[in-house]
């Protein structure tokens, strides 16, 4: 793994903010900003074929045309022009343990995450003791025909099945940040579930397998053939420590008939990362997607999980989670667009907000005319900690057929001093007692994760109240 | 034995003088019933001694053992040995009666003057079922979300549960018995005595005389008008069943005047 380069985490660049010098070791290193020639050098590293570059400059000439949207989170402070949009490590780490700062390994500590992950996951290791075991798990998975790879190898390898899925889910023009990162991505994972296949384990993008999967601008394309069924897993609780400010990434997903998928994401970023993603899947006839989302940290996080209902019976569901600390925003919510008659969806939003923290729903639910029999469910839930926390609710609904089947609920709550009260007088402190009822705000969707995610979610949570109460 | 006292205590919510002068003296292993007509200030005391924020406490003292808790938060006074019964208990969504109490165990030891290890899950489930069995409850409960679409009775003999498990030296019951029928009252009053041994404290307060031929008091008070102004034994509960609180209010109403 360590021997190829881009199975490794791109690294930090130019930031300064956690003491680094920029190690000036990289293969190759893109100049500040975009423009076309960055366009094609990275495509040129890659070397793709010529519809892949192609593609690529379209996508870069949509974002040029495109404004940064200003009708959701604050993204005045982000500098397009103060990027490097592709780095190809090296295959000798960049950075020494030593220089992981200590407040990062605390953290690596705190969540019980053994050395040589920590390792890892600052970027400065990449050989890795379980490099075995899952390379046996891959081998049984390639026995049932299940494709897992790096996006880039999926091109390489797959270039006919890849061309027909890639981008028609996410096309160019979905939205500024899926132009760019149509643009410019590197990294991601490529999952193809054979008809019938089901997959028992979660796949996990989860720092094991052979994928730099937190890249900058990563791309993934899963399909779920008919009847097939997976539960894929990516981002893990350790704190992502990146000096890069901006994380852009598309997630395509197709869920043919019958077919089930299921994306659990848990990311916790550093509190510089604007986290901008497209998450989209087509659900065809019959087959239910379901996005399990948690985000914690970054400076600013727009993301909106859609699930495009194309075929009668398809289902969708959403269930989110969103931790707006002190300084953060946390633009989050969900899409669920009902194209086809009996298709239903089910949404589950909930936020919490400490110190100056913002959390937004921004959700859409649009039903088209001929999608009679619809029925769907939007619940968001707000928790604010603080008196200066803040919770936003956009709920847009548009409904154009007859016969459908709606409920919306939004409740904001507070943590009680009454709650406070009562959970202190069994000898719990107000930290401890305000961190107990984040943790079953959170319930649903924590008993939906995989246990040690489940675990280590819970002891985010502790870590996240830490200091809570002045 | 440890020793609970409450001295001229004055407390005010909200800038409204509430209790005004309450004096008791309470020996581990009494149980002292509190009796009132309503809004005579008795949950004001339970809440006060327990130190909820909005309850100002204007004059005097709680001592426990000699030493004052009005300088204590809440979950500072419960480590020291306090216990209050909630007559509401507020529910906690998402959280289990197992691991909340879990949690409130865990949190006692890591606080404690010498902290202690975490208490083990398996030797946690054991201990559980032993305190659910003294007061005849379902093991299920354990998995149910902490007072949440609990009825009257259910919350009731969860705060019993807290009781059983948290072993304080002082208990403060807040109307314990209100909401229910005859049968649960019974059933939480002997959990309650099997609960107490012989070193508990126990308050109760109460409207009515029943949940005491259970709990059967050393004393009886009668708080009026944010003071007691009655003390006696048993009897003087029955006499309250009897009588009613009129004659009090004839013979003490002066107070409200002043």
């Amino acid at each position: 793994m360590g021997k190829n380069p881009e199975k490794q985490i791109l690294t930090e660049l130019s930031d300064y903010q956690y003491g680094f010098s920029d190690p000036e070791t990289y293969v190759f290193k893109s100049h500040k900003g975009l423009d076309e020639d960055v366009v094609r050098q990275i495509s040129g590293m890659k070397e793709e074929p010529a519809w892949m570059l192609d593609f690529r400059l379209r996508a870069f000439r949509h974002f040029q045309e495109r404004p940064i949207p200003t009708w959701g989170a604050d993204l005045s402070d982000l500098d397009l022009d103060d990027i490097y949009y592709y780095v190809k490590p090296t295959d000798v780490a960049s950075r020494s343990w030593e220089e992981v700062p200590e407040t990062i390994k605390d953290t690596f500590d705190k969540l019980g995450i053994p050395e040589a992950e920590q390792k890892y996951l600052s970027g400065v290791g990449a050989q890795y003791d379980s490099e075995m075991i899952y390379h046996s798990v891959l081998e049984n998975l390639e026995a049932q025909g299940v494709i897992f790879l790096s996006i880039e190898e999926g091109l390489r390898q797959h270039p006919e099945l890849f061309r027909e899925y890639f981008s028609s889910v996410v096309p160019i023009q979905d939205n500024t940040f899926a132009a760019l990162n149509s643009a410019v991505w590197s990294g991601g994972s490529f999952v193809y579930i054979p008809p019938g296949v089901k997959v028992d384990l979660p796949l996990q993008a989860y720092f094991r397998l052979n994928v730099a999967n937190i890249g900058q601008f990563e791309r993934s394309l899963i399909i779920a053939d008919e009847g097939s069924q997976v539960h894929y897993v990516e981002g893990c609780t350790a704190p992502l420590y990146m000096t890069n400010s901006l994380h852009s990434g598309v997630i395509e997903i197709v869920v043919k008939k019958n077919a089930r998928v299921r994306y659990t994401t848990i990311q916790n970023w550093s509190n510089n990362v604007y986290n901008l993603v497209t998450q989209r899947a087509k659900v065809f006839e019959n087959g239910t997607m379901e996005w399990v989302d948690a985000n914690l940290g970054s400076k600013v996080t727009m993301k909106y999980p859609a699930c495009l209902l194309m075929e009668p019976g398809a289902h969708g569901e959403v269930l989110s989670v969103a931790f707006a600390g002190p300084g953060q925003s946390q633009d989050a919510g969900a899409k669920a667009i009902h194209f086809a008659p009996n298709t239903s969806s089910k949404i589950t939003s909930k936020s919490i907000s400490r110190g100056d923290g913002r959390a937004t729903y921004r959700g859409l639910l649009k039903i088209l005319p001929e999608a009679e029999g619809v029925k769907s469910s939007v619940v968001c839930d707000a928790l604010l900690l603080d008196p200066e926390s803040r919770s936003d609710t956009y709920p847009t609904i548009e409904v154009n057929a007859q016969d459908v089947s709606l409920g919306h609920e939004a409740t904001v709550s507070k943590v009680g001093e009454d709650q406070l009260f009562y959970l202190m007088s069994r000898g719990l402190t107000e930290e401890e007692a305000t961190t107990i009822v984040v943790s079953g705000f959170i319930e649903p969707l924590v008993k939906e994760l995989p246990m040690e995610y489940a675990v280590e979610m819970n002891r985010l949570i502790q870590l996240q109240m830490i200091g809570s109460v002045g | 034995m440890s020793k609970l006292e409450i001295r001229d205590l004055h407390v005010s919510v909200e800038n409204n003088p509430i209790i005004k002068g309450f004096n008791l003296v309470m020996q581990g292993g009494e149980v002292h019933a509190i009796m009132g007509p309503n809004g005579t200030g008795k949950s004001t005391l339970a809440y006060a001694v327990m130190g909820h924020p909005r309850y100002e406490i204007t004059r005097g003292d709680i001592l426990l053992d000699g030493q004052s808790v009005l300088e204590m938060a809440p979950d500072e006074r419960s480590r020291a040995g306090i216990f209050l019964a909630f007559q509401y208990p507020v529910s906690i969504p998402g959280v289990t009666v197992a691991n909340f109490l879990r949690t409130a165990m865990n949190a006692r030891r890591r606080h404690a003057h010498l902290p202690q290890e975490e208490i083990s899950i398996l030797e946690f489930r054991k201990l559980l079922k032993s305190k659910m069995d003294l007061i005849k409850m379902e093991y299920s409960f354990g998995g149910r979300y902490l007072n949440e679409g609990f009825s009257g009775g259910e919350k009731k003999r969860t705060e019993a549960l807290q009781l059983a498990l948290l072993e304080p030296s002082f208990a403060i019951l807040d109307e314990t018995d209100s909401g229910l029928d005859i049968d649960a009252v019974r059933i939480v009053s002997e959990g309650v005595n099997a609960i107490r041994g012989p070193k508990m404290g126990v308050m109760v307060i109460t409207h009515y005389q029943r949940i005491l031929n259970y709990l059967k008091p050393d004393f009886v008070h009668v708080l009026f008008d944010g003071r007691i102004v009655e003390s006696g034994g048993q009897q003087l509960a029955l006499q309250l069943e009897e009588h009613g609180y009129d004659w009090i209010r004839d013979k003490h109403g002066e107070n409200l005047i002043a």
